[in-house]
Formats: C-alpha cells, structure tokens, sequence
C-alpha cells in the first residue's frame, strides 16, 4: 500500500513537471470543446440557392420570394441561362438551382398543371436529400396557396385536404445541435486523455529503460499497475469535471439528472478505458507504436459509438460490434443522464455491461504484463 | 575460510529461438567478492545478468541467487539484490533527492529510515548543492554515483551492476571503484559486467564470457600467468584469437 | 549524396522493421472506408417507433401500414395515453412517437384537414430532423394521394435532379475525407514523432554532428513518410473506385498533384510541431489535439462548414485539410481543372511557404 503511495507521488510529480503535456492536458481540451462544440452540427442551413426564371409573372416572382424569405435559404444570385447557372455549381458558388420553365403561370392556370425543375449539388448526399425536402416543401406550400387562391370555393368536395403536421421535439425543443454535441465531446476528450497518455506512460519507461529497473525491485504487479493507471484515472476525471464546467458555463447544457452517477458511470467507464491502454503497452516497444495502434482503436470506437452517427442506421452486424465497445456506452449514458435526466435503474443495463468489461480487460491486462520476460 | 556462495550458477542456458544467447554457463559467487563478469559487446553477458536478477526466465539449468531459485522465487532474489542498469536507470525528470525516496520507498523502507538514509547519501556523495536538481541537468558522472547509491539503499547483501562505468572519466571510474570496494568491505557482493578489461584488474576473481560460453575463470593474477601474458586486455585477445 | 541515400535508406528500414505500425499503418484506412461505407452513416433505418393513435380509423391504419412498409421504421409499440410517452424515451426505446388526434378521418372528410403531431427524441437532434422529415414526407404523400384520389386540380409538379452524386451515395463524402484524414495522420503527426523521437533518444545530436546538413537529415527523416502517404492515397482512391464505384472525374495528373501538394503542407505542419516538442508525447498529443481533431472536425469532412458560425468559418480557413478536401471533391466529382481550383492550389502553396518558414527560424532561434 505504501509503495502505491510512493509511485502515485513519483506520477504526479513527473506529470506536473512537463509543462507542455500539461498545457495540452487541459488547456487543448478546454479550446476543442468550445471551439468543435460550435462545428459540429449537421444541420442544414445557409443552403446557396439561385434560380431560373423564364417565365417572369407574378406567380413565378411569388414562388421565388418564398425561397428569398425562407430561413432555410441564402439567396445567392438568378442566373440569365442554364449554363451559367450549371457553371456556378460546378465553382461551388450554388448548390441548389431553380427552374422556373417559360409559361409557368399560364401552363398552371390553362392546363391546372404545371412543372418544376430543381437541381441540386448531391455531392453530400444526405445533405442533398434534406435540402430537396425543403425545396419540395416550399413549392407545396406555395401550391396549396395558389389552389385555395384559384378553386371555386363552392365546390368544396375538390378542396385539397391538408394533413397538419405538428413536429414537436422534446427534450431539446431548438434542435440545439451543441446539445447533442457538447456530452459526446467530453466524452470523447476523457477518453483521449485517459488512453493515450495511460498506453503512451508505461511504454515511454519501457523505451528509457527505467521500466527495467522497476522490474527488477520487489514491486508487486497490481502495485505498480495500480500506481500507473491511478494518476490517469484522476486526469480522467478532473478533466471530466473542468469540461462539464465549461458545457454549463458556455454552453448552457442543461443537466437535468444526478452527476453523482454521472461521476460513478465514468468511474467504471475509465477503468475500462485505462485496461485498454495498460494491454496495448504490454505488446508494444515504442512509443510511435503505441499511439498507432491506441489511435487505430480510438478511431473504430469512436466512429461506431454513435457520438457522430447514430447506431441505428448501422447494419445488424455492426451494430453487434458495438455491443464490445464502451465508448458507445458512456456516449448513451452521457446523454441520457445530461439530457434526460435518467435514473440509475435506467442507466444500469450499461453500467453492468461497462463492469464487466473493466473486470475482463484489466484482468487480462495485469495478467499479460510480465515482470519477468 | 569459510565462504557461503552467495550466487550459484548451473547449465544456465537462455536460448531465442534458434539463437543461444546464453550457453550452459556454471560458476560460484562467494560472499563479499568483487566478481567481473567479462566479454566482447554481445557476448551474452547481459542476458545472463537478466536471468540472475529474475527479470528474465532461464531456458535451462538452474541458479540460485541469495539463497533463492531464480526461476520460481524471483520476487525474493529481488528483495535481496540491488540492480545499476546500463542505462543509470534514474528518472530524469526528478530531483535527485525525490529519486532516492522513491526507489527507497519502492523497497519498503520506513520513513525515518529514508530520511536518515537519504541525508547520508547526499552527504557522502557531497551533493547538497544539486539535491533537489533534477537529475537530467547531472553530469554523467555524478549520475551514475548517484544510481549506485540508490541501488544499496536498502542494504542488498549483493549489487548487480552492468557496465556502470560506459562513458564516464578515468577520474569518475577510479571514485566509483573506490565506492565499490568500500560496498565490498562490508560484506557487499559485487557482480559487475564491463567490457573494459583493465577494470577487470580490480576484482577478485573474473570470468571472461566469449559468444554465449564462459571460456575462462579465475583471478586475474592466474588469468595472465594463464597465457603468459601482462594484462587482461592481452588475456582476452588471446582467448578471442583461440576462437577463431 | 551517397550519405543522404544512406540515411534515407536507413529510415526505410526503420518504418519497414515495425510491422506493427505498418500494418496498422495500411490496415486502418481499408478499416476506416470500409465502416463509412458500410456502417457509419446518417440515413436512418429501422428507427424505433410508437404510435399513440387516438382515432384508430381506416385512414391512421393507412398512414400506419404505409410507414411499416417503408423500411425507415419499425413500430415497436402502440401506446394507450400519453403519459407513457415520457417515460417510453427515456427508456431510450424509442425515437419518436407519432400522435393522432381523435376523430382523424372525420376531420379530413368534414373540416379539410386533420392534425398529426410528430413527437421526437431531440436529445439527437439530426437524428430527430430526419426522422421528423421522413415522416412527414410519408403524410405528405398520403396527402398527395388523398388529393390525387379526388383529382384537386392545379398541381405543381416538381422534378429534383441529383448532380454529380445522383443516387445520393455517401462515399462520396467520406472518401476524401478520410484521405485527408490518413494523409495528415502520416505526413504530419508520424513525422513529427520520428523527429521528435531522435530527439528524445539523444540521437538527433549524432545525426546533427555527421557530415550530414541539418535540412539533408529532415529531408531524409521525413521522406519515407512521403512515399507511405502516396501508397496509402492509391490504396484509399483504390478502393472508393473500385469497391463504392466512386468516380474520378477529373484529371489524374492534377490529383496526384495536389495530393502530394497536400502532403507538403501536412509536412511542414509536422516539422513545426517537432520544432517546439521536446518529448514524443508532447508532438504526439500536440499533433493530435492540434491538428487530428480540428482536421477532422472543421475541414469539412463530416459537417459542412456552412453550417458553422462564421467566427468558425474562418478559423477552418487556417486548416490545410479544408482547401485540399474542396479540391479533391472538384476533381474527383466534378471533374473541374485548374481553372476553377487555382486559389485552393495557392492557398495550399502559402500554407507550406509560412510553416517551412517558421519551423526554420524556430530552428535558428534554438541554435543560438
């Protein structure tokens, strides 16, 4: 016991000498969250807009002052002819263009039928599919205008029918993305620390040579892997508590459920974390190596946690992958304690999940590490 | 005289593979002796260390340091030996002083003892002036003075050092050997490995390691009388030239 | 020259030696496109649904039945009132919860229009969005066919043509994303710690002291990364071609040009940061912290760069990685030339210039 004292006060001390490590330790951390949580948004908005018009009448100069007033859309220019309008998008200026064909008016009020050409740039294509609904909900909008405007209003059985729908979101009622966002980045900032600074430590001593001469003392194996990880997990969980200050402070996160489980959660979930980086430093001999292959895991979970994609629109089999990887875990939990204000019954499905990893993985990370080779 | 063996060594082999680093190697270590473990830069002599200082499993053959098999009582060959690696082995991003209480504390000392102990390091290495310099700033002089210290803090009856004096003056060597042989005086055995031949003139009995075996072994006086020859540098040349 | 080709030759060991990092090295980006191909995505699919269905007529059986059908969502319960919703979402077993007012049909008949609330989950807002969208894309439709049946007349027909991407495929956006991505994780961040990493080991001052010039030693430090980057780009472009059926458009002799012009300026990025790292942890989390995340957050890979605030906006300016992904997706998906793309080609230049810069006067400064 007393010799975990002396390593954890070797740790400390060592940690807080190196001034630049510190610095991005808490300083980087603190500026990514409040710059990235402000980026991070998938949200579709400012859409450059332009338009055609060939027909020039009222009902063509309505359409297009819909799309000027709309919020949605930033009005960028009408163009006198196709090709400059297609040579716009191809320089990036547009993305979205109009068609307004010639007799666009007189076609609708003749024939009660008129068409619409909308091209739009696809090389984001979930963007592009968002944006056409838009554009397509504007148009009907303004349809339904013009055909309670020209219907004779006497015969009411031809009267469009209009379903209303109300869309109501809960929770988060401004579709505020920083909401969603800001949780996960701290998650994703606890993680980093915790891992790689944990892996890079052990393999550092290795690559200096003083790894050899504490194996060679009569310290024990959960002695010194206890005063290895411990320093980390209190980086871990100071880093937690300065990110959450600054969610509050700058972002205004509401945080409707109890921190205490919050803080418990990340307890179990640093442990997990730590395993992991204390396994990769036994098959590891250098430091580059360890980053590598810390970064190579790092990249996985984080990309199938559901931090940036939700794990629903993953296929079965990926989603089962997930089922292996705590960084998902605690981006659920963050959230649904944060947001949601979940209790620790409902939190308790991962939280078991997220024990029995740490007992696993550490397990096999203590039992992997050989003090004698 | 009766001498107890502190370290006895049989067959000891460590193979890598295909490779025999270390090939049946046998030899006695006596209580309070100044043993030089010899040979070329690869000759094995480090891997041998390993396996007597239980950081490293023998691949045959038995050895028994302090009293204690190194292969299934490792942990307490540990507690009885101190260890000065080629490297020193100190942490460079602390102070000197904050070193000796670490590895002191790693081997259990108690408190007031550490204290005590650490004063009279400081003392009798005269370095009250940098002890609380971080020990990169040091000299490597006075860096490797310092890891021998630490290496005897906890009073091992046997101190393995490997190549303590890489890259140090004839001035330092001549201090550190000095340091040494007042370890020795008390009862300290020294099991040192170096390359340098001359420092094999210092030590009680030598053993001269040549690709994985031990070609010779005995006291310096009848190594040289062995091959008719006026140094150890010269001893080992012949013995390599019989090799080939 | 001899001793350059020798050390050059010595540092190809090195990396060649590490199997680990090689395979990682090369593992990772066939890892990465193939989980953005296939895994990563925002389109929704089996979202979990309920449905509080106060009217339970012919026409919310209808809705019903046309949104089971459509593989976007899967009801996994009918609620009976609306206390359970609360409670159903932060179970977190559902996304959303489609409400019908009472009396859905008659309305329709009688007063013209009837109400439907979508109820989101917003805790994920894009999430929420889309499937706020997709729903209400299925009632517009069963609008449009209700007003079809009747024969409303007046109808605005809109016609959408998809440009450049017209069936909407994703791989369109992350394969050069993740280029950039993997291009800037070998060129800057590994350069930056195998420099860093003489310095750490106390061998930069051996390499310094022999007769090789200190800009000859970077040059050959950072060489094999150079051509590691290269071979890691034919493999990404490789495998979008080839796997996801991704297109080059443009000229192949303009992609390698900018690519490798791409790799240059992550390059310099990595030699400025091995200038101010001391230790290889410190380059490490400096390249990661630094550049890793910013790149991967503000260039435009994964959110669009319009939809920052404008202070972020120009921040992303900074960012080699934004200017190399606009040029890349012209090339690649465009297939526009050098005409259009000079400014990010100069931009690129610029960049290179000022880090180079830099990084040799932090040099000169350390000497003295």
């Amino acid at each position: 016991m007393r010799t975990i004292n002396f390593l954890l006060v070797k740790e400390f001390k060592q940690i807080f000498r190196n001034k630049p490590m510190l610095v991005i330790i808490f300083m980087l951390p603190v500026i990514q969250l409040l710059i990235l949580a402000n980026a991070a948004s998938y949200e579709v908005k400012n859409i450059a807009f332009s338009a055609i018009d060939m027909d020039n009448t009222p009902y063509s100069r309505e359409l297009l002052s819909k799309f000027k007033a709309s919020t949605q859309f930033d009005f960028i220019a009408m163009y006198p002819s196709e090709d400059m309008a297609k040579e716009a998008m191809q320089e990036g200026t547009v993305d979205v263009v109009l068609h307004i064909p010639q007799y666009f008016e007189r076609n609708l009020q003749k024939e009660k039928k008129s068409k619409l050409l909308v091209t739009i740039n696809a090389i984001n294509g979930s963007a592009a599919a968002v944006e056409n609904i838009y554009v397509t909900t504007i148009i009907k909008d303004f349809n339904q205008a013009v055909q309670v405007d020209l219907i004779d209003s006497a015969d009411m059985s031809q009267m469009p029918k209009k379903v209303n729908v109300i869309p109501l979101f809960w929770f988060n009622p401004e579709l505020d993305y920083k909401t969603f966002m800001v949780p996960g980045i701290l998650v994703l900032l606890v993680t980093m620390v915790a891992l790689f600074l944990a892996g890079m430590n052990i393999v550092r001593e290795k690559e200096l040579g003083t790894l050899e001469q504490i194996n060679v003392t009569p310290i024990k194996k959960h002695e010194f892997i206890i005063g290895k990880l411990t320093p980390f997990w209190i980086l871990g969980i100071a880093e937690l508590i300065i990110g959450l200050v600054i969610a509050k402070i700058a972002f205004d996160i509401p945080m409707v459920g109890n921190l205490a489980l919050l803080f418990l959660f990340a307890t179990v979930y640093l442990l997990v974390v730590l395993g992991i980086g204390l396994y990769i430093s036994n098959f590891t001999e250098t430091q580059q190596q360890a980053m590598f292959l810390a970064w190579f895991f790092a990249v996985i979970f984080i990309l199938m946690s559901g931090l940036f994609t939700p794990i629903e629109s993953m296929p079965v089999w990926a989603q089962f992958i997930t089922e292996f990887n705590p960084v998902k875990y605690f981006v659920e939990v963050v959230r649904m304690v944060m947001l949601k204000g979940s209790s620790l019954s409902d939190i308790s499905p991962q939280l078991i999940k997220l024990g029995i990893y740490a007992l696993l993985i550490n397990a096999l990370a203590v039992w992997s590490y050989k003090k004698v080779s | 005289m009766e001498n107890e063996n502190v370290i006895q060594v049989e067959n000891l082999t460590k193979m890598f593979g295909d490779f025999t680093a270390v090939n049946e190697i046998s030899f006695e270590v006596g209580k309070g002796e100044v043993f030089g473990f010899l040979g070329a830069n690869g000759a094995g002599k480090t891997t041998a260390m390993k396996m007597l200082i239980g950081i490293s499993k023998p691949t045959s053959g038995e050895a028994t340091v302090a009293g204690f098999d190194v292969k299934s009582h490792a942990e307490d060959v540990k507690k009885s030996i101190g260890y000065m690696s080629q490297k020193f082995s100190l942490y460079n991003d602390l102070t000197i002083k904050e070193n000796i209480v670490f590895f002191g504390g790693i081997y259990g000392l108690q408190k007031s003892v550490l204290k005590e102990k650490t004063q009279a390091l400081i003392d009798e290495l005269g370095l009250h002036d940098h002890a609380d310099e971080l020990v990169r700033s040091l000299p490597l002089g006075w860096k490797q003075k310092v890891a021998f210290s630490v290496a005897l803090l906890h009073n091992p009856k046997i101190i393995f050092l490997d190549e303590p004096t890489g890259g140090v003056d004839p001035i330092t060597r001549r201090q550190f050997w000095e340091m040494i042989y007042r370890e020795a005086s008390k009862g300290v055995t020294i099991f040192v490995t170096t390359h340098y031949m001359d420092e094999a003139e210092y030590c009680d009995r030598v053993s001269i390691m040549v690709e994985g075996r031990i070609e010779a072994l005995d006291t310096p006086k009848k190594l040289k009388e062995q091959f008719k020859v006026d140094s150890m540098n010269e001893v080992f040349l012949k013995l390599a030239r019989n090799i080939e | 020259m001899k001793r350059f080709r020798g050390f050059v030759i010595k540092e190809f060991y090195h990396i060649f030696r590490d199997k680990r990092t090689l395979v990682i090295l090369f593992g990772m980006p066939i890892v990465q496109i193939l989980l953005f191909g296939y895994a990563v995505t925002n389109e929704i699919n089996n979202v979990d649904l309920a449905i509080l269905d106060k009217s339970r007529d012919t026409e919310t059986q209808k809705i019903i039945n046309d949104i089971e059908a459509s593989k976007y969502f899967k009801i996994n319960d009918m609620l009976d009132d609306e206390g359970q919703i609360e409670s159903i979402f932060k179970k977190g077993q559902v996304k959303a919860v489609l409400v019908f007012g009472p009396n859905f049909d008659k309305n329709l008949v009688t007063q013209n229009s009837a109400d439907v609330q979508i109820i989101t989950d917003a805790t994920e807002p894009n999430v929420a969005n889309s499937v706020s969208n997709y729903l209400s894309s299925i009632l517009q439709k069963y609008q449009t066919d209700i007003n079809k049946a009747i024969k409303v007349p007046y109808q605005i027909v809109p016609e959408t043509k998809m440009y450049y991407n017209p069936e909407l495929k994703s791989v369109f956006m992350f394969v050069p994303g993740i280029m950039t991505v993997i291009l800037m994780l070998v060129s800057a961040i590994m350069t930056s710690i195998s420099i860093t990493r003489e310095k750490e080991l106390g061998t930069m001052e051996i390499l310094l002291v022999s007769p090789l010039k200190p800009y000859q030693v970077i040059l050959g430090k950072v060489f094999p990364y150079v051509f590691l980057a290269i071979v890691n780009a034919i493999i990404i472009l490789a495998l979008g071609f080839f796997v996801f059926k991704m297109p080059i458009q443009g000229s192949y002799f303009l992609l390698a040009l900018e690519s490798i012009l791409f790799i240059f300026s992550a390059l310099s990025l990595g030699i400025l940061i091995s200038t101010i790292s001391e230790t290889q942890q410190t380059a490490m989390m400096a390249s990661l912290m630094g550049l890793m995340l910013p790149t991967i957050l503000l260039s435009g890979f994964i959110f669009p760069i319009s939809s920052m605030p404008v202070a972020l906006q120009v921040i992303s300016n900074i960012i080699p990685a934004k200017w190399f992904i606009i040029l890349i997706k012209g090339i690649l998906l465009k297939g526009v030339g050098i005409t259009v793309l000079w400014k990010e080609t100069l931009v690129l230049l610029a960049m290179i210039t000022v880090f180079i810069g830099v990084s040799i006067k932090k040099y000169k400064i350390r000497l003295e």
